[in-house]
């Protein structure tokens, strides 16, 4: 013990030889964090929490893209009450694998690639449970990252703001493409077509397989016949982010038409796919990454990969709602009646579309307001200024993001009227 | 025609080292089969096990049919958050009463390892971490996919199977000013050697007079000895003190919560305004890596800690399954005594929390495996959670031929 307590003396007075900040009192010195600074908010969640902070009993919500009922409220979905009253008790809780649930994956995959998919009985994809949509993008830019790290991403203008900082904090440089197009408020195909031309050959892009976010706009079925075309020609790997499946149009099949166009034309591409919006399953965290390679021997080299990267990340992702999931997707009962439910929550989104579209029509407003109805999915791109929107928060108390996206699932048959001549007034003079 | 994949040539990546082992125990047919790898807790059946008031915990939260699962913040759950602060810091932490401490719900003691290694290398000056020898095998991937350089410093001692405390002064000694240490909060994993008090007190005047940054990895608070305070008395000292410093907590072992990937990441800092903005910096990490925590786990531990009967519950099956594995050191410790089995075995009852560092080389650990089915990582460790009072005979015997025939 003596021996040890000189040798810490010696040790001490040998740092203080040196001159090093002490740590002996604390009230000397000062914080490591001293220099950080207070990040920015972030721009879509951070709406949420202003309306929260909002005491008018006016304010409306169509910041964050969650679905609510015609009530304004948030819904958990019958069969995934169903499912959760099976589960609990049931279960150990015990690790996933690395790649999480294999029942999951399997019937997610289905649900991208097509209920009797040759490529899921020739294992010929990799796929691994993610954190949602975000995991799945993080994980893939991370494996670009590894196994390309020359290589780019494209991505389309606008996008999901979150997308840049994914690829970004995975250290792949982006490039954009073009893709909405302010004048008509619909899709600039040919600036699109210019940009996957005029890149490199062999370039990565990221593609919103339906309902794009924020703009709604998505290309027709020709259109985009002529994007895989094109893919082909150039050799570029397309990345979908598929977030809505089924939100789109009320019909999963209908919505992984694009995903079918590129499949008939055999890309191998990468899907991420969420089930935060389609099953409400948004704080479960749960979803998937998918990558289609050429055999099984490649999909399990593939699939290990990315295990590698998860590990050190998270080790291994949630159970609870990868159990939703499989207990919803492998039971005929249960997977009807969500198909059902999902209907009904795109059919009321499309519903709303109509009616706002009526209100602003009827109000006589000078602009045309077509592209909401002719846009899909959760998001109505309105083409707002932001200065248009600030004047909605302050003087109407209308949450949104200041890029004009309004949330049409915050949007009510008892709000739409408000809306409606809240959007007129600030816009009539335009 | 099909495109050739971009990936064609990945090569396979190994098997975890760890998760690996559970993986080829799974695919051994022998009925006398025994996994001591992965640190899961088994009963003495060698069943898994939820915990009574986590099923409680449960049924309360299915039956509230006001609960909306929508997306938590990107801190996560605040409640989750508060509570978890004052179970590692203690409820009457000044730290916490100061509002210095900023709480992120992360994914179990992984994601919190992770984002707050992230935070460092985006924010600390010294972007060096000294990880003890040895350590779990997770640890340096996380911190290197982070950004950070990693080194190690003296830990365990083989000669004795204990801590090589005069090594362990010397390498941090020998730090940087500055650098970021990794300290196991207790039960270290994978030796089992803790630092006593009196140690754990001349590390931190060392580190602190260095300047030294200290990131606590808590995976078993309650779970080493019984007592949720005791364990986590090493982090208490350090925040004592007044000084700065990461703790990084998990749910998986001491709540059986393994799969809900429940934790929380915890920096103290010097004010309430420093806090704050390393608050918002934090949800910079979290936002392109996962958006949010998961709600499920982090909404069941919140629902025990704040009713203080099922808090009550859970420090008793806690304190249960700590009791069941300090058992088993007991046992096997004897029956390896009784046999006769060449070789000091003291170690097994010295060493506390999960596993056990058996001193079993390589070699010895594969005849192990091939010849009596036991599964367990290369380098000796065992999981004492996965032992029963059945299964220990099993144990002992092959022990007992692979230090006699590989000794």
């Amino acid at each position: 013990m003596a021996v040890r307590n000189s040798m810490l003396n010696r040790l001490l007075s040998r740092s203080s030889d040196l001159g090093v900040a002490r740590w002996m009192s604390s009230s000397s010195s000062s914080s490591w964090w001293k220099s950080v600074e207070p990040a920015p908010k972030d721009p879509i969640l951070g709406v949420t929490e202003a309306f929260l902070a909002d005491p008018s009993p006016d304010k409306v919500n169509v910041g964050v893209g969650a679905y609510r009922d015609d009530n304004g409220k948030p819904v958990v979905l019958d069969c995934v009450r169903e499912a959760e009253r099976r589960i609990a008790g049931s279960s150990f809780m015990e690790y996933l694998p690395m790649g999480g649930s294999v029942k999951m994956v399997e019937e997610t995959l289905k649900l991208a690639y097509g209920e009797n998919s040759e490529l899921i009985k020739d294992k010929r994809i990799a796929a691994v449970q993610s954190l949602s949509g975000t995991g799945a993008c993080r994980l893939f830019a991370d494996f670009q990252k590894r196994f390309h790290p020359d290589s780019q991403i494209y991505i389309p203008v606008p996008t999901w703001a979150n997308h840049h900082n994914i690829w970004r904090d995975a250290h792949v440089p982006q490039r954009t493409y073009h893709y909405y197009h302010p004048e008509t408020k619909g899709l600039d195909f040919a600036g699109l077509m210019d940009d996957i031309k005029n890149a490199p050959n062999g370039s990565f892009f990221l593609l919103h397989a339906c309902a794009h976010n924020p703009t709604g706009v998505d290309p027709s079925e020709e259109q985009w016949k002529e994007i895989s075309y094109q893919f082909k020609v150039k050799g570029h790997f397309p990345f979908f982010d598929m977030a809505y499946q089924g939100f789109a149009s009320g019909d999963p099949e209908r919505d992984a038409k694009a995903i079918r166009i590129f499949l008939e034309d055999g890309h191998l591409f990468g899907i991420a796919q969420s089930y935060a919006k389609n099953m409400g399953l948004y704080g479960q965290r749960v979803g998937c990454l998918s990558v289609l390679c050429e055999d099984e021997k490649q999909a399990v080299a593939v699939k290990s990969q990315l295990q590698q990267l998860a590990r050190p990340m998270y080790s291994n992702p949630p159970l609870h709602g990868a159990l939703i999931v499989s207990t919803i997707l492998g039971d005929a009962d249960l997977k009807n009646l969500w198909l059902k439910e999902v209907k009904v929550m795109a059919d009321r989104i499309i519903g709303m579309r109509t009616a706002l579209q009526e209100n602003l029509e009827k109000l006589r407003s000078p602009l045309s307001w077509e592209h909401i109805t002719n846009q899909i999915g959760m998001f109505c791109y309105s083409g707002m200024t932001p200065e248009q929107v600030d004047r909605l928060t302050n003087e109407f108390h209308i949450y949104l993001t200041r890029n004009g996206r309004i949330s049409m699932a915050g949007v009510t048959t008892g709000n739409v009227g408000y809306l409606a001549n809240a959007i007129h007034e600030v816009t009539k003079s335009a | 025609m099909d495109s050739d994949s971009v990936f064609g040539a990945i090569v396979r990546a190994p098997e975890d080292p760890i998760l690996g082992v559970t993986v080829a125990y799974n695919k051994d047919p022998s009925p006398n089969k025994l996994n001591l790898g992965v640190g899961a807790y088994r009963t003495e059946e060698g069943k898994p096990v939820v915990l009574s008031v986590v099923r409680k915990a449960e049924q309360l939260l299915v039956n509230d049919q006001s609960q909306i699962k929508e997306y938590l913040p990107i801190v996560g759950l605040a409640d989750f958050n508060k509570l978890s602060a004052k179970l590692i810091f203690g409820a009457d932490s000044p730290a916490i009463q100061q509002n210095r401490v900023v709480t992120v719900q992360c994914l179990s003691g992984t994601g919190s390892l992770r984002v707050g290694a992230e935070f460092l290398a985006r924010h600390y000056h010294e972007l060096t971490i000294y990880i003890p020898q040895p350590t779990w095998g997770n640890h340096p991937k996380i911190f290197t996919l982070a950004g950070l350089s990693v080194k190690t410093y003296r830990y365990y001692d083989p000669a004795t199977r204990g801590l090589n405390f005069q090594g362990l002064l010397e390498d941090l000694g020998a730090a940087p000013s500055g650098a970021i240490v990794l300290l196991h909060a207790c039960a270290h994993n994978p030796t089992g050697v803790d630092p006593t008090l009196e140690q754990w007190e001349q590390i931190r005047q060392l580190m602190r007079s260095k300047g030294l940054l200290p990131f606590f990895d808590s995976a078993y608070q309650g779970f080493a000895s019984g007592s949720l305070d005791a364990d986590a008395q090493s982090v208490r000292t350090f925040v004592a003190d007044g000084g700065e410093c990461l703790v990084a907590q998990s749910y998986a072992k001491n709540m059986g919560l393994y799969g809900e990937r429940v934790g929380a990441l915890s920096i103290v800092c010097k004010t309430e305004d420093v806090a704050s903005r390393v608050e918002s910096q934090l949800k910079l990490v979290i936002r392109p890596m996962y958006s949010n925590p998961p709600i499920h786990g982090a909404s069941i531990v919140a629902t025990i800690l704040k009713d203080s009967n099922m808090y009550n519950e859970w420090t008793v099956e806690l304190k249960a399954m700590a009791d069941r594995i300090i058992s088993m050191r007991q046992q096997l410790y004897d029956a390896l005594s009784a046999k006769g089995t060449p070789g000091d075995w003291s170690h097994i009852i010295k060493q506390i929390g999960m596993f056990t560092f058996t001193g079993l080389n390589s070699e010895q650990v594969a005849f192990m495996t091939k010849e009596y089915h036991i599964y367990m990582t290369s380098d000796g460790r065992i999981s004492m959670a996965g032992l029963s009072s059945k299964t220990v005979p099993h144990l002992t015997d092959a022990i007992h031929a692979a230090v006699t025939r590989f000794g």
